[in-house]
């Protein structure tokens, strides 16, 4: 049992916000660019990688479902947005300049339709990944948080446009290579992909990227912003009667979701070798949400983990036990929404409770009257016993 | 969303402390002067749910410095005109509050012209602290740079309230564990932040204790004397104690209008409200558990 009252010189620091994040982001990056790097084999790296790709989304779920309420089902569209763009320019760079890609002298009639032109520009290319899927989502946003659709309906509309997408896109085989998707890139960005030195150098960049993600998301959620948007998420109405539009709140954190998954997307592309409308539809969308689910959505890091370990899992259990695996997912998020409706972040907070409470009553066992007011008093000169108070206050950030 | 079960033990203190109407002076030390054009005023406002008639030609006018009670039994329209004032129930009529034509503005821009309205049921956000909610509250006209930025220490304003509305000890708490009362002071302490110059109460001390309903409406006169208030309650005690001026509604149309004590002596209201006419005696105490329903409420 800790005791509350001893403030050693690590635990004062460990108070500070600004250094829980620098820690944090320490210990994720020894994790990622150290540990992972030296026990893991290429081909299990190039795996991490691919399921980093897949956590930047679920970060961008995180903020958006967990922090701001909205059920976001459709992710697979800005992912594929992102992702079909970045490997756009990879074909037209594979195909050399003023060249055609391979699939398109194979189904279409050789020609580079216009719209795919200002791809060959990494620079534009680059751009277009970071708007793109933001801009979309700050329009349909718009458009729906505008007119109070939310909760159920929300969800469904966003996920029937991951529906319309992935059809879209294998209509258009001509120009989109229809169900087979875009693959069989050879470089990125002028490095070769088929070097192992390029490979890890992209997980390096999934990395780097990822965590620049979690810290975003943390600064937004400990800022006003984040406030508000937790607001929106418990009392919308409410908001509207201080003087917001919600909407503006709401869309904000959507189109963020969005240019995340956008980027992860982009990242998934030259990692995994193709993107499809597989990668993109409403199965891939209902999976990026189970790993948030799973990990905790409110919480910072809980869509990260609960990402990863889904991820990983998968693979690691379809490897053992073929066709094995979706009763697993279906069982494990039935479990965790029936058990755990905050995921398994929650377990944390629940450990943490414990820890208080246990530590309560083996404090002063001698006047067993003012048990109702003790606790109080302690939290209201917020001197002593902080567990409480500390408790209290994580619980209104985190959960 | 879901009650998070962090905060199941409400460690609220006994001590919080009531109001504090000093600090209140210095949230209303502002000048006079910027509320001078203030005044509410409503002409025919109707308005029609399905077919059902819910308020039908109301006119009503409250000049700054008043602090005008709406009473009328259930179903007479008193938080529908206050839905319709706010933009939350579609209307006809006309609505002006300072020369700022309301009707038809979506809410969030009436606020911003200077109403603020609480709910029937204090509607706080639980899971924030009580600093939380009042910087929010406090933050409608914030730029987009201040919002991405943590909030480093309190806002004067904000300060202030915390001190008026006797929360300052407890700030840092979710407000979902405040008791009842304090959580309807909260919602007072962000009407003062945000600036309200009008400001719509719900039944502001319903679920309070008798000290709190003193202490609450003794604040609520004072900041009458320079804003624009409005006070939709049940509890006639109260109401006797505090009103400036009385509206009393029936069926969605004004019966009776002036003082309390005019209001009383009036005929048809005597004859809305059950025809008696004597205030019943020793009512004191049930009235201090007045609730929405409290439909038995005679005057």
């Amino acid at each position: 049992m800790s005791a509350p009252g001893t403030t050693s010189a690590p635990a004062a620091l460990w108070r500070r916000p600004a250094v829980r994040v620098w820690i944090g982001v320490a210990v994720a990056a020894v994790v990622l660019f150290g540990l992972a790097p030296a026990v893991l084999s290429d081909f299990r790296l190039n795996l991490l990688a691919k399921f980093l790709c897949l956590a930047m989304v679920a970060v961008g779920i995180g903020l958006a479902w967990g922090r701001g309420g909205m059920l976001v089902l459709g992710q697979g569209v800005f992912f594929g947005i992102g992702g079909y763009l970045m490997a756009m320019h990879m074909k037209l760079s594979d195909a050399g300049p003023g060249g055609v890609p391979d699939f398109m002298l194979l189904y279409g009639d050789g020609v580079v339709p216009g719209w795919w032109e200002p791809f060959r520009s990494p620079l534009v290319t680059v751009l277009a990944i970071l708007v793109l899927p933001a801009g979309t989502a700050a329009l349909l946003g718009l458009a729906v948080f505008r007119r109070r659709v939310r909760g159920a309906y929300f969800a469904i509309l966003s996920q029937a446009l991951a529906a319309a997408f992935a059809i879209l896109l294998v209509g258009q085989q001509k120009v989109t290579g229809g169900t087979n998707g875009l693959n069989g890139f050879r470089s990125f960005f002028g490095y070769d992909l088929a070097d192992p030195v390029n490979k890890r150098m992209l997980y390096f960049i999934a990395a780097g990227v990822l965590i620049a993600m979690v810290v975003v998301v943390r600064l937004l959620m400990v800022s006003r912003y984040g406030e508000l948007l937790v607001a929106v998420r418990d009392q919308e109405n409410r908001v509207r009667f201080l003087g917001y539009d919600p909407a503006n709140v709401k869309v904000v954190a959507y189109a963020i979701a969005a240019c995340f998954a956008g980027i992860g997307g982009a990242l998934f592309a030259p990692v995994v070798g193709i993107i499809s409308p597989a990668d993109v539809g409403v199965i891939p969308s209902i999976g990026f949400l189970v790993g948030v689910a799973i990990g905790g959505r409110a919480t910072l890091l809980g869509p990260v983990l609960g990402a990863v370990a889904v991820s990983w899992a998968e693979t690691g259990l379809s490897e053992q036990f073929p066709s094995f695996w979706t009763y697993f997912q279906g069982a494990l998020f039935i479990l965790v929404v029936a058990f755990l409706p905050q995921g398994f972040a929650s377990l944390g907070g629940l450990w943490r409770r414990r820890r208080a409470a246990g530590a309560a009553p083996g404090e002063p066992p001698t006047d067993p009257g003012p048990t109702g007011t003790a606790p109080g008093h302690a939290t209201a000169d917020d001197g002593a016993g902080t567990t409480t108070t500390d408790d209290a206050r994580t619980a209104g950030r985190t959960a | 969303m879901t009650p998070h079960p962090e905060s199941v033990e409400p460690v609220v203190p006994d001590d919080a402390g009531g109001l504090d109407p000093e600090a209140l002076e210095q949230v209303i030390a502002a000048p006079g002067e910027r509320f001078r054009h203030d005044y509410l005023e409503i002409r025919d406002l109707r308005v029609v749910f399905d077919g059902f008639v819910a308020v039908d030609g109301v006119d009503l006018t409250v000049t700054r410095g008043d602090l005008r009670f709406l009473i009328g039994p259930n179903g007479a329209g008193k938080t529908t005109i206050v839905d319709a004032i706010t933009g939350l129930a579609p209307a006809t009529g006309s609505v002006q509050f300072g020369r700022v034509d309301l009707l038809g503005k979506p809410s969030h821009r009436i606020v911003r012209a200077g109403v603020g309205r609480t709910f029937q049921t204090a509607s706080v956000f639980d899971e924030l602290t009580v600093l939380q909610n009042l910087d929010i509250a406090a933050g409608a006209g914030r730029g987009p740079a201040t919002m991405l930025r943590r909030r480093r220490g309190v806002p004067p304003e904000v300060e202030a309230a915390l001190e008026t509305v006797g929360l300052t000890k407890v700030r840092d708490l979710p407000a979902g564990i405040l008791a009842h009362g304090q959580k309807q002071w909260l919602e007072i302490g962000m009407l003062l932040v945000q600036d309200a110059r009008l400001l719509l109460l719900d039944e502001p001390v319903a679920g309070m204790s008798q000290a709190e309903r003193e202490e609450t409406g003794l604040l609520l006169q004072r900041i009458g004397e320079q804003r624009t208030v409005v006070v939709v309650e049940h509890d006639m005690e109260f109401l006797r104690a505090f009103a400036a001026s009385v509206t009393v509604l029936h069926q969605g149309r004004v019966l009776s209008e002036g003082t309390v004590a005019e209001v009383q002596a009036d005929p048809r209201v005597v004859e809305v409200y059950l025809g008696s006419g004597t205030h019943g005696r020793g009512r004191g105490t049930t009235a201090a558990a007045a609730a929405p329903a409290a439909s038995t409420e005679v005057e």
